[in-house]
């Protein structure tokens, strides 16, 4: 079945606000979703993949190098045409072993040919795209840590029976998760541009129309994805407006001590919380159209900016997002 | 033969369920009706004869088994070596997540939080899949995995049932194929989408999963009975089988749940349904409400008095306490890694790794030995336990004037023994002392006996008494060894008249006051607190701030070393 269609979900307007922003600008660096169960988290972030513009790619090449000359050379591509693929997004299940991750010798071609060949794994797979882990907060250390060495390098390393593979590895992290089930070390969270917390809907109405769209998306399905298909190819669309406005839009010194200012108030860690913080309000600014980025756009952006890279605060109950309110209405009156 | 067949088909007003074990029946029906829709049974109950009944009315499902602690690849499938081996072309083995049908999960309650989050994303992705879970949770607090609870529409209670109350089980299912070809072409009313999204909400049920299983069960039932459109009684059985169990609150308490009332019989609270739904509904919520009622299982009642202070157990126990639960002897999965270092070799998955590549290798090779076989680096399995047990223990100890130095001693021996029997069940033990005007993590969390004592040897006495400081350096390493996925408990040594507020400055009101914020804080995280009052007369002050860290509180005013220790001991659980 065709996966839900974004502009169908209902509410939970941050969520898919974060999403569309990392969308126009995939520098910001991906969005963690933590929140309840029954929330449709897992639901957005499949949707996200209808709503992201095609890339460019070699046909053959396993990692999706943009030209001939990019493509690995152990991949020994033979089609080097250039086609259009839907960016990838890839998932990362949990309890993934790491020969899938990094990619390893392929093992049928060294059983029947008795050839050394390497097999890409899912981080080739996941280079110019995004990648998805679903539960983050539950995946396996060594796997984690494989994640932030490549996410760092941006470059995938194998060493195996001899061979020493390397291939590109740029990708955005897209993670979802229940804080209930265990928290995310620092160094991984940082790793997230944007964060979100999610809730189930309190009003009822919302509810109900949760319920009702469900029903059509699962019953009467062919209708449901005609009255809404055309919702998400509008709003990818207004996407690729907003990525070509992106380079032509002004920021002016005024915008940048704000950020400065937010980010030295909350006290985040390291200058990544002000570049992603200046960047969503960049997309933000282009995503409404606007000739240029405001204050307004930082006080919006700042709480999915910064809300996970500020510093624990066992005293403070109120929880960060709370914290990045106060923080805000003071320095940004 | 088949009891329940009287409470379908007919139309007749039902509240309470005549016969609970024919509702047992049923639920099995309509799983069987609708496995994609329903998505599975909670079963609750010891294993026994009455469990094996039910389970036996399942068998022509043909349930593959699956248990806590598989292996990865019997889930997820993978290299099938020996056929490999001797087909000499690659040979892939299914794993039990990679086909359709029924799955049981056996001894559901000590599911690990990782494998109900994978089978949860299995029944997400594959709608052929459904599960049977089978939950043999004995005391509060165990039970099946939110992950699974939140997914599975049905719940059946089963140690209600004495042998006598039950019968033979024999499900129908020339009706039950006739039923899941009419499912297609039922149409869910608005009004009933409507009606029961109001009714999961008047429950404060927060998931949308639990008012949609629910329709999904009042759909299988009307497509059982063969009737034409959802009635009173469909929507009844999606109650009682489906949200009843999932309740959080009573209807007459806020949707909020902040602080519910006792509970009182339904029929004294006709008037709120009726007024809120003024605009036609269908059916009287009053009734589905009722229907609600009757259908929770014993105890619920009073599980839904005592919610609030529940949810706080349940939420901040964090992932260190469950995990601990899960640790005791398992084995991981090996890994790549070196041998030395005190890693051992798990033999037979390197010669696993090693096999399919022999022909390779020696092809690679020709001058290598024959009829040997030709190992990598690479290839080298490691063993990973989780034989830690995860639990640090963090004294806090008063070595402030007050408490006096002949106490000191005794304390510094007490937590010398616990170090001793630390030790040998290979727990941490942490040490923060605090007097004069600040508080200090003495020992950070480690397993070294002579490193311990040696700190605690050292530790002069005197000064004034930073309490609120040493709580908190106290609370900063509790949370830093959870984020470690370890428990930490906290064990305070003081005859707790604190006069050192948070600041430094010598200001009892303040100091006060700052205890009682980092009580609150300790509280709210949950961490199991034992406080040994060790002065003459006990205070009330300490006495309240147990309480504010909901922790034992042993007043030992006398107590030697070996006497404190054996308590300790006995409060932190062993």
């Amino acid at each position: 079945m065709t996966p839900f269609p974004f502009a169908a979900i209902v509410g939970q307007d941050e969520m898919k606000t974060a999403m569309v922003l990392t969308a126009i600008d995939p520098k910001i660096g991906g969005v963690l979703v933590f929140g309840d169960r029954g929330t449709g988290k897992s639901t957005a972030v499949r949707a996200l993949a209808a709503l992201l513009p095609p890339i460019q790619a070699v046909a053959g090449c396993p990692c999706n190098s943009a030209t001939a000359e990019d493509c690995p050379d152990w991949a020994q591509v033979t089609d080097l045409a250039l086609v259009e693929r839907p960016t990838p997004v890839v998932d990362l299940p949990l309890g993934v072993s790491e020969d899938r991750v990094t990619g390893a010798l392929d093992i049928e071609r060294a059983l029947t040919r008795g050839e050394k060949a390497f097999e890409a794994g899912l981080l080739a797979r996941a280079n110019r795209g995004y990648l998805y882990i679903d539960e983050v907060n539950l995946l396996e250390d060594h796997i984690v840590d494989l994640l932030l060495d490549v996410a760092q390098s941006g470059e995938n390393v194998v060493e195996r029976e001899g061979l020493s593979i390397r291939h590109p590895a740029r990708f955005v992290l897209v993670g979802s998760g229940n804080p209930e089930e265990g928290e995310l070390r620092p160094q991984l969270l940082d790793r997230f541009g944007l964060s979100v917390e999610v809730t189930s809907p309190k009003e009822i109405e919302t509810r109900i129309e949760v319920i009702r769209r469900r029903d059509a998306y699962e019953n009467d399905h062919a209708t449901f994805m005609a009255q809404w298909q055309p919702e998400d190819a509008a709003l990818r669309t207004r996407i690729l407006a907003a990525r070509a406005a992106l380079g032509d839009l002004k920021t002016s010194n005024v915008v940048l001590h704000d950020v400065a200012s937010v980010c030295l108030a909350l006290g985040s860690d390291g200058l990544r919380g002000e570049l992603t913080l200046l960047r969503a309000a960049r997309a933000l600014a282009a995503y409404e159209g606007a000739p240029d980025v405001t204050r307004d756009h930082i006080r919006r952006a700042a709480p999915m900016a910064l809300r996970h890279r500020l510093r624990r605060d066992p005293l403070d109950d109120a929880g960060s997002t709370a914290r990045v309110a106060r923080q805000l209405a003071e320095v940004l009156p | 033969m088949t009891p329940f067949d009287a409470t379908s088909g007919s139309h007749r007003p039902s509240p309470p369920p005549q016969d609970p074990w024919a509702q047992v029946g049923l639920a099995l029906t309509l799983v069987a009706v609708d496995p994609a829709g329903l998505r599975g049974v909670w079963l609750r109950g010891r294993a026994g004869p009455v469990r094996d009944r039910i389970l036996t009315a399942l068998d022509p499902l043909a349930p593959r088994k699956l248990h806590p602690f598989m292996a990865e690849d019997a889930l997820t499938g993978g290299l099938d070596l020996s056929a490999t081996l001797a087909l000499n072309t690659l040979q892939r083995h299914e794993g039990l997540l990679s086909r359709n049908g029924f799955l049981t999960l056996t001894m559901a309650e000590r599911c690990p939080p990782d494998l109900s989050v994978r089978l949860g994303q299995a029944l997400d992705a594959r709608s052929g899949l459904s599960l049977v879970a089978l939950d043999e949770a004995a005391e509060e607090g165990e039970g099946l995995p939110q992950a699974l609870a939140d997914r599975l529409a049905l719940f059946l209670d089963i140690d209600v049932f004495g042998w006598s109350d039950t019968s033979d089980l024999v499900l129908d299912w020339p009706r039950i194929a006739a039923a899941q070809a009419r499912l297609r072409s039922i149409a869910l009313p608005s009004e009933a989408l409507v009606q029961m999204t109001r009714l999961a909400a008047t429950l404060a049920i927060d998931s949308l999963r639990a008012p949609w299983l629910a329709l999904m069960a009042a759909r299988a039932h009307l497509a059982w009975r063969g009737g034409q459109a959802l009635t009173e009684d469909d929507l009844k059985i999606g109650v009682e089988l489906v949200l009843a169990q999932r309740a959080r609150a009573l209807p007459q308490d806020a949707p909020e749940d902040t602080a519910p009332p006792p509970p009182e019989p339904p029929e004294t609270d006709p008037d709120q349904g009726r007024e809120r739904d003024a605009q036609e509904p269908q059916i009287p919520d009053d009734l589905l409400i009722e229907a609600a009622f009757a259908a929770l299982p014993p105890g619920v009642l009073a599980r839904l008095q005592a919610a609030r202070a529940a949810r706080t157990g349940a939420g901040g126990s964090g992932a260190g306490a469950k995990r601990k639960s899960i640790a005791r002897g398992r084995p991981m999965p090996s890994r790549p890694g070196k041998p030395g270092s005190g890693a051992r070799v798990d033999v037979v998955a390197t010669l696993r790794q090693a096999a399919p590549w022999q022909a390779m290798r020696r092809a690679a090779r020709p001058d290598a030995p024959a009829g040997r076989l030709l190992l990598m680096p690479g290839d080298i399995r490691i063993k990973r336990y989780q034989d830690r047990t995860d639990r640090v223990l963090i004294f806090v100890v008063d070595a402030s004037g007050s408490a006096a130095v002949a106490r000191l001693a005794e304390a510094k021996g007490a937590v010398e023994i616990m170090l001793a029997e630390a030790y040998s069940a290979r727990d941490h033990v942490a040490l923060v002392t605090f007097r004069g005007d600040h508080a200090e993590l003495a020992l950070p969390p480690t397993r070294s006996l002579v490193q311990a004592k040696r700190r605690l040897a050292g530790l002069p006495g005197g000064g004034a008494t930073p309490l609120a400081g040493a709580m908190q350096v106290a609370l900063d390493a509790s949370l830093q060894a959870r984020a470690r996925a370890m428990s930490p408990k906290l064990a305070f040594l003081t005859d707790g008249r604190g006069n050192i507020a948070l600041d430094g400055t010598a200001n009892r009101a303040q100091a006060g006051e700052d205890a009682m914020r980092l009580a609150r804080a300790i509280a709210a995280r949950a961490i199991p607190t034992l406080v040994i009052d060790t002065s003459l007369r006990p205070k009330p002050q300490l006495s309240e701030l147990a309480a504010t860290m909901n922790a034992t509180r042993i007043v030992l005013p006398r107590a030697d070393a070996r006497a404190m220790a054996a308590t300790l001991g006995a409060a932190l659980g062993g």
